[in-house]
């Protein structure tokens, strides 16, 4: 469901499958849990294997948003399918800069 | 305006069960021949639905989720969503954008905006202590392949 690498400071976690209420517990515990431990300068969420997603993948991406300004790093969320980003322009997520 | 199929269906509160309810009702309006959006727009209502009665109707007890799915001769498909939890104390609130009463859980509050975006139609029933109904519609227009 996640696949994580760390290089230069960057956390990059690969998201893959659904994002719902259900699985975003389990992404959030598994990706806080290295950013912790790393503490790295960027966490970027790659959205590439994301298949399907509700309202909950806009909460796990603000919850990493706020995870990321507590330990001093910033977030960045990338390839997200076309499909999937009317969530994220409902969200006003848009204005926070964090999306590419 | 007739009804051509109906379906019904109930399963318990856990948050396993949010991927089963929206692949039920995605495989329900198969026949229809839904586009792969129409498809994502109706799957991602029922989930945001079926969330809302796990985290916010059933919050803490647990309970039976109801979904019962028609589908006319015009094309409307029709989900009902029912649970028997706390209900909602006022639901104009709970429908607002970036409004949520579980923030900890980081919930964003889109749950209704999203289900009104991607619907045609949603209607919400509720009363405290009984339990709420979301009844969803969406016709999926017909495309000749």
């Amino acid at each position: 469901m996640l696949k994580t690498e760390y290089a230069n400071n960057i956390l990059t976690a690969y998201i893959d499958g659904e994002i719902d209420h259900d699985s975003a517990v389990k992404i959030r515990t598994q990706v806080d849990g290295a950013a912790q431990s790393l503490k790295p300068r960027l966490l970027c969420l790659d959205f590439s294997g994301v298949s399907f997603m509700d309202s909950s993948g806009i909460g796990l991406v603000m919850g990493r948003y706020r995870q990321m300004k507590l330990i001093g790093g910033a977030l960045r969320v990338v390839n997200i399918p076309d499909r999937m980003y009317r969530l994220f322009a409902m969200s006003g997520i848009e204005g926070l800069g964090v999306l590419r | 305006m007739n009804t051509v199929n109906e379906m019904s269906l109930s399963f318990p509160s856990k948050s396993c069960n949010e991927a089963f309810a929206r692949s039920a009702v995605s495989a329900f309006i198969m026949n229809l021949d839904p586009t792969i959006n129409e498809l994502s727009d109706i799957k991602t209502a029922v989930s945001e639905a079926v969330t809302n009665c796990i985290v916010h109707g059933y919050r803490r007890v647990g309970g039976t989720i109801y979904i019962k799915g028609k589908i006319t001769d015009t094309g409307k498909v029709i989900i009902k969503i029912r649970d028997k939890g706390c209900g909602i104390e006022d639901v104009s609130k709970a429908m607002e954008p970036l409004y949520t009463t579980a923030p900890e859980e980081e919930r964003a509050g889109l749950g209704f905006a999203v289900m009104q975006s991607f619907c045609d139609k949603v209607r919400v029933k509720s009363k405290v202590g009984s339990g709420t109904t979301v009844t969803l519609e969406k016709t999926i227009a017909p495309h000749n392949a």
